[in-house]
């Protein structure tokens, strides 16, 4: 008979020098293996007597219990072990790059127009988009600037080439629209047709062309333009709006807008916009009341309505909001200016 | 618009200094471009009187000059070969200071000089000069050369808008002035010349409307050689007009003064009667400026027996231009309208003072009144003797009375404007009207042809009481919400989703080369402009790739190796009926798929990789045809089609172009439609399955050169009971599958709604599909 007493000690001495499982699993053989101390010690139960049996069953099991015991703490601490061995093996860089896509951009013209749109749209302008390809009729008549006025000759014109129409179609001029005031007439037209009454307010951004190309003057830009029509919008309403929006646009709430008479033939009275910049003034675009006349060519009521307009310069907006000090980035399209842009 | 100050001032004179005119003028309308001195901000600088002038001791080309400034006599060295006893000049005295000179007390070869004799280079009044700036003899010695001069002027320009032809003229601006400050306006003296020759020009009008009022003179003997004055130059010349000789400059003089352009023709030149009448088709004329032009039936020409000798209000005829011979001129004064010169100046390349002036509006109030105060001028310096006025005076422009309500002037400007101030305003402008229960009823004046209605004079009130006393006053307004479909995906959306995925937008010219559209995009007629602004700039674009691969080409320039890009815009195509626009989106994909990085394979981009971009931007719904186009690779180009409809390309770019674009890797490029893009159904639930979907995998061999994507949709229509998806994991061909053929591998999920699905019916529904496959596709199980 073994001594059950030293079994315990035994054992966690051998499973303590265990330091991987099948080496602690060998050493489990040795006390509850087939042939193992207690599993021998077991055994040899039936060759006790009756009345020996269930003390000495006890004590076996009192020392089973607690090699078993000592087992499983080995067990778990070689299991521990290993993991953390694991866990350090897989320990990464995290500052290396991660595995990614390049990043892209927007354009800055398109970043611009974004914020215009948001903050018209915050007073509930809706955006209107009309034809880059124009009628003489809705980029000038319409507008009050009838053949020969001598304002057609402030309007570098692109004229485009019709000859694919019938002849009774070649009366129509066809001009790559100036400005983006055609959409106001569009707009108006469709409103109406549509039984949709005043107010009207929108937003018309998109591509403008004038034949001129220099240092500061590119044959395609973009303007936004502006239309609200109401009851009773007046011109110190304009002010407010325009002035508004620029304190809003460049986040400052020192800017101011300056006034100063002008003439366009599909406003009156108009305006030139200045904002103040640096202690000085910049002319940031053009704007008035909406001229009887235009009105007229919608058939809306000019004394029951009233509206105003106005025309912004998209890149001009874009080069005093970025800092940008050349137009010809924005159409250069070098990545090396527009990747500052996302 | 270029005037002189100075000029302006001796008919109004307002209390302000140049700097607060030049505003006030701006900010009434009349916008001040430049104000330049007509002299550098010199002082110190006197007449002298070189009294003595001999030979400097040491040096051949000096002279020692004993010079009168008035309050003493000083000893000055001096280079110039005019300076000579008796002569006037400008003196520069010790301490003056002029363009990059500084006069001092100096010793020149051993010989004391106190200051320096003048030439007009080194006063900056003239680029060069040739010696010293010989002066009058009336100059006094002593006397400041800027007073003498005139030089505390400026040159003003205007940037003048359309509408203001009015001011034009030095009498014009000066009249705003008036209506600006309320300075009072002082016109010039007019004597009216006395009658001491007997010759009358005879004139008919047959233009009666275009031409409402001609008067013309004779004025004989006169000397065409006479100097034209001093004071008149100058103020030519500050106004931007050089002298060229008494006569013309007389002329020019009026229009600058008056606004009304003048003509004189030489009397020997005339051939019988004037005849104002629109020219016969295709009559020539020789102008003044020596060129021979054709004319058309809507010029309308001054002409004579032997035919038109002026172009109306635009420019006069070489053969009957005053020369230095000239003895006897007959002068024109005449009021063309506006409808008839506008345009025409444009269409003949010739745009004159006069047919500026005309095409916007010229004063009929004042039309003989200018030829009194030319002919004045005439006498005054060439002299002679002015005959009789020839005038035809037809029915003149009428001017309509104009009513401005006051309350309508206070709502539309959003401020009150004392009723009192209009009425000073109105008065200062010159205007007659009347004033009743705040009812203005106004009549223009016939020098402005932009009051005609009521809108035109809350404009002038507007900007006479100041745009800047208007508050700015955000508006109220009913609040109501916008419309904001879900169904509507925003434009910003494309943008989005295209940066997400690493791509930079660009915007590039929706003009481009023909050459794009005409070999990359095969449009053989593209919409061409009449006046490009250069030839690679001639056509709208039908399709964004050219922009693309151009942009792509620029970059690689600039050692950029790989490129991701994309534009959103239009394309441009003709219709039956005119012209149609659509918007587009298109995206060039150049080089690696990846930039370079630690931990990735470097691998090109690929047909597949572009077409996430694709199956991303179409929400999954879009179906690829293999179908050809020019600048595409044929075996790697797909149309793209959503719901049924083509909305695009996807493709490598053909290696022909990829050579003549010089890409030394492949590149792909796309283009959808936007519009269809920016569609998104609603979600509308339906209920989600109790019960978990199985899956069966099936493998089949086909024809290598069936498409995929008809499988997947013939068995997705054929809507097999509990089938609810299909879908490819793996493509095989090679060893085990025969020659043409490919293997597919096949996930299928199938689900019932409401109970578990049992063995045998998942293989009835395979077994249903595989004969689907069989019958419509010939395929065959992989064992």
């Amino acid at each position: 008979m073994v001594n059950l007493e030293n079994l315990i000690s035994e054992s966690q001495a051998d499973f303590s020098v265990c330091d991987d499982m099948p080496a602690l699993e060998n050493a489990k053989a040795k006390y509850l293996g087939k042939t193992g101390a207690l599993t021998e010690a077991l055994k040899g139960l039936g060759k006790l007597s009756n009345g020996e049996r269930p003390a000495a069953g006890a004590a076996i099991n009192v020392v089973k219990q607690a090699v078993e015991a000592a087992l499983n703490a080995r067990r778990e601490a070689i299991l521990s072990a290993e993991q953390a061995k694991q866990l350090a093996a897989e320990s990464l860089d995290v500052s290396l790059p991660a595995r990614a896509q390049s990043q892209g951009g927007l354009h800055p013209v398109t970043l611009t127009l974004r914020r215009i749109e948001q903050l018209f749209h915050s007073i509930g302008f809706d955006v209107a988009t009309g034809p880059e390809i124009e009628t003489d009729f809705y980029n000038f008549t319409a507008l009050n600037i009838p053949e020969n006025h001598p304002a057609r000759a402030m309007h570098d014109t692109f004229y485009v080439d019709a000859n694919h129409l019938q002849k009774d179609d070649k009366r129509t001029d066809f001009v790559l629209r100036t400005h983006t005031s055609p959409v106001q007439v569009h707009y108006m037209e469709n409103a109406l047709k549509n039984n949709q009454t005043p107010p009207l307010k929108i937003i018309a951004p998109g591509r403008v062309y004038r034949v001129d190309s220099d240092a500061t003057h590119s044959p395609m830009f973009h303007q936004v333009e502006g239309l609200w029509v109401d009851e009773n919008i007046s011109f110190a309403n304009l002010k407010g709006v325009v002035q508004d929006f620029l304190q809003k646009f460049f986040e400052r709430d020192d800017l101011t807008v300056r006034f100063r008479p002008s003439f366009f033939p599909f406003t009156e009275p108009s305006a030139e916009m200045d904002m103040s910049w640096n202690g000085g003034w910049l002319e940031i675009g053009g704007c008035g009341m909406v001229h009887p006349e235009v009105f007229k060519h919608v058939n809306i009521d000019n004394e029951k309505y009233r509206g105003f307009a106005f025309g912004l310069g998209v890149e001009r907006l874009a080069m005093l909001r970025y800092g940008v000090n050349d137009l010809r980035h924005f159409f250069n399209n070098d990545l090396r200016f527009l990747s500052q842009f996302k | 618009m270029q005037f002189s100050e100075n000029w302006l001032r001796t008919f109004v004179n307002p209390s302000m200094t140049s700097v607060q005119l030049g505003h006030a003028l701006t900010m009434a309308g009349l916008e001040v471009e430049e104000m330049a001195p007509v002299a550098p901000a010199f002082d110190s600088i006197v007449i002298g009187e070189v009294i003595e002038a001999i030979k400097h001791p040491d040096a051949d080309r000096l002279q020692v000059c004993k010079v009168n400034v008035g309050k003493e006599i000083l000893q000055i060295v001096c280079g110039a070969s005019n300076a000579r006893v008796g002569l006037k000049v400008p003196c520069a005295l010790v301490g003056a200071e002029l363009p990059g000179i500084s006069i001092k007390q100096a010793k020149v070869r051993g010989v004391e000089s106190f200051g320096m004799l003048c030439s007009a280079k080194e006063l900056g009044l003239a680029a060069e000069a040739n010696g010293l700036l010989e002066l009058p003899d009336d100059a006094v010695a002593g006397q400041d050369i800027r007073e003498y001069l005139y030089l505390n002027d400026y040159a003003f320009t205007l940037k003048l808008t359309p509408n203001r032809a009015d001011c034009l003229s030095i009498l014009g601006i000066a009249r705003d002035v008036t209506a600006i400050t309320g300075a009072p306006l002082t016109l010039p003296v007019l004597n009216t010349a006395k009658i001491e020759s007997t010759k009358i020009q005879a004139v008919n009008v047959a233009a009666k409307q275009a031409c409402p009022a001609y008067y013309g003179r004779v004025i004989e003997s006169v000397n065409a050689q006479a100097k034209t004055p001093d004071w008149m130059i100058r103020n030519l010349e500050r106004s931007g007009v050089r002298s060229i000789s008494a006569i013309v400059d007389i002329t020019n003089y009026v229009l600058l003064e008056l606004g009304q352009p003048m003509h004189a023709f030489d009397l020997a030149t005339l051939n019988g009667a004037i005849n104002v009448r629109f020219a016969s088709e295709n009559e020539q004329i020789k102008l003044l400026n020596n060129t021979d032009i054709k004319l058309a039936g809507d010029d309308l020409v001054i002409a004579d027996n032997s035919g038109a000798i002026a172009l109306a209000g635009i420019m006069g005829g070489e053969p009957t231009s005053v020369t230095d011979a000239t003895t006897a001129i007959f002068l024109e004064s005449a009021f063309f309208t506006p409808d008839t010169i506008a345009g025409k100046a444009r269409r003949l390349g010739l745009s004159t003072d006069s047919s500026y002036r005309f095409e916007r509006g010229v004063d009929f109030g004042h039309t003989k009144l200018a030829l009194e105060r030319a002919t004045d001028l005439v006498l005054q310096i060439c002299g002679g003797k002015a005959g009789e006025i020839s005038e035809v005076v037809n029915q003149l422009p009428e001017r309509v009375s104009v009513t401005l309500r006051y309350s309508r002037l206070c709502s539309v400007l959003g401020i009150t404007i004392p009723k009192q101030t209009v009425g000073i305003l109105l008065t200062q402008l010159g205007f007659k009207f009347t004033e009743n229960d705040d009812i203005f009823v106004i009549k223009a004046p016939s020098y402005r042809f932009d009051i005609a209605r009521e809108e035109d004079l809350i404009e002038e009130i507007a900007r006479l009481h100041g745009y800047d006393k208007i508050p700015a006053i955000t508006p109220s307004a009913n609040l109501s919400m916008l419309n904001a479909p879900e169904s509507a995906l925003s434009a910003a959306w494309l943008h989005d989703a295209l940066q997400a995925q690493g791509y930079q937008e660009i915007i590039t010219y929706s003009f481009v080369d023909e050459s794009w559209e005409r070999d990359l995009l095969g449009n053989a007629n593209p919409i061409k402009l009449k006046n490009p602004i250069a030839s690679n700039l001639s056509v709208m674009r039908s399709g964004l790739w050219g922009g693309l691969l151009d942009t792509l080409t620029y970059n690689i320039n600039r050692k950029q190796e790989r490129a991701m890009l994309f534009e959103v815009g239009s394309s441009y195509h003709q219709t039956p009926q005119g012209f149609d626009e659509q918007a587009r989106v298109a995206g060039l994909f150049y080089g690696a798929f990846q930039p370079e990085q630690w931990g990735a394979t470097s691998k090109d981009v690929d047909f597949y990789d572009v077409k996430a971009t694709i199956e991303q931007l179409t929400q999954g719904n879009a179906e690829y045809r293999l179908e050809t186009h020019t600048a595409l690779h044929p075996g790697q180009s797909a149309r793209i089609y959503l719901d049924g409809n083509p909305i695009g390309w996807l493709g490598k770019l053909h290696p022909k172009w990829q050579q003549h674009y010089g890409l030394a890797k492949n590149c792909f490029l796309f283009e959808l439609e936007v519009s269809p893009l920016l569609q998104k159904p609603v979600a509308s639930y339906f209920e989600v399955p109790k019960t978990l979907a199985i899956r069966r995998d099936l493998a089949v061999i086909v024809d290598v050169n069936k498409p995929v994507q008809e499988i997947i949709n013939a068995v997705t229509n054929a809507k097999i009971p509990l089938v609810t998806q299909v879908q490819l994991f793996d493509i095989y061909q090679g060893k085990g599958i025969p020659e043409n053929k490919k293997s597919l591998a096949l996930s299928v999920l199938m689900q019932d709604t409401h109970k578990t699905l049992v063995d045998i019916e998942a293989e009835a529904a395979m077994a249903q599909l595989l004969k689907l496959l069989e019958n419509q596709f010939g395929a065959s199980l992989r064992n």
